[in-house]
């Protein structure tokens, strides 16, 4: 309870905070907080994973992306009010329509299975190299397409 | 074995993904820095990861928690492309405003 609570506030000061660092900074912390619920659902693997890739790899990569963009000047002009007070509306129906259709399948839900050791790291590696290998295995070449995508793209243009 | 799902019903969860993505959603929509719309992406990923996770340990499959690594796996190209791209338009033009890069809109 008080891990969602934090999460959703952290979550709230990254859209809110003016100054994009603080933005990153309460990612990483709202990032800590749902590794947290990753904890408490058991599932440890996740918990690791998550912490690596996102709070180490991509939080790394935004602080160094800032860094190098060097926004100190926060000159970021706010949109008009009419635009903000139509775009919260449309959020806040957004979020009406997923609670309702919440509450609506709520009794259609089945009944819980009593075996939550699925998360720990043996039976997650079990499934990863049985079942999903081939996706596996597919997501390493995607990677491997993205990082040369990114070296390819940070070079500068020889003309 | 003891885990929250004992003392947490399922739609707790429901609700708080709900909130992280429309938060994610609003933050797309308000914010004009393209850095933090992106950081607004990789909220509504996490999300609905949380999501499938909380399902995946109520039917104790493994498969869910097995598509929430992939999905962190696709955030984390995304993330390094997308920054890439985003240095090189802040090279070319000089802001990451996304006003700015409106020579596509009719």
């Amino acid at each position: 309870m008080i891990l969602a609570t934090l999460s959703v506030f952290s979550a709230l000061m990254v859209v809110l905070s003016r100054k994009p660092v603080h933005s990153v900074l309460y990612l990483i912390f709202c990032f800590f907080t749902i590794g947290g619920h990753y904890l408490l659902l058991n599932a440890q693997f996740l918990f690791a994973v998550h912490i690596i890739v996102y709070a180490g790899a991509i939080m790394v990569l935004f602080l160094f992306t800032l860094m190098f963009i060097n926004m100190n000047q926060d000159a970021e002009p706010v949109k008009s009010n009419l635009l903000k007070g139509v775009v919260t509306i449309v959020a806040g129906c957004l979020l009406l329509v997923l609670t309702t259709t919440v509450i609506d399948t709520r009794d259609s839900l089945p009944a819980p299975s009593t075996d939550y050791q699925i998360g720990t790291v043996a039976n997650l590696g079990k499934a990863l190299y049985g079942d999903y290998v081939l996706p596996f295995e597919i997501t390493s070449i995607l990677l491997l397409a993205a990082m040369v995508g990114a070296v390819m793209l940070g070079k500068k243009v020889k003309e | 074995m003891e885990t929250n799902l004992n003392y947490v019903p399922i739609e707790h969860y429901l609700g708080l993904a709900a909130i992280l993505f429309t938060i994610g959603v609003l933050g797309v929509l308000i914010r004009r820095n393209a850095i933090i719309v992106f950081m607004c992406i990789e909220l509504m990923l996490n999300a609905v990861n949380l999501l499938l996770t909380a399902f995946s340990t109520m039917h104790g499959e493994a498969g869910g928690q097995v598509m929430v690594f992939f999905i962190m796996a696709v955030a984390a190209a995304e993330v390094a492309v997308g920054l890439a791209i985003l240095v090189m338009i802040y090279n070319n033009i000089r802001s990451v405003d996304i006003n700015e890069l409106n020579k596509l809109k009719w």
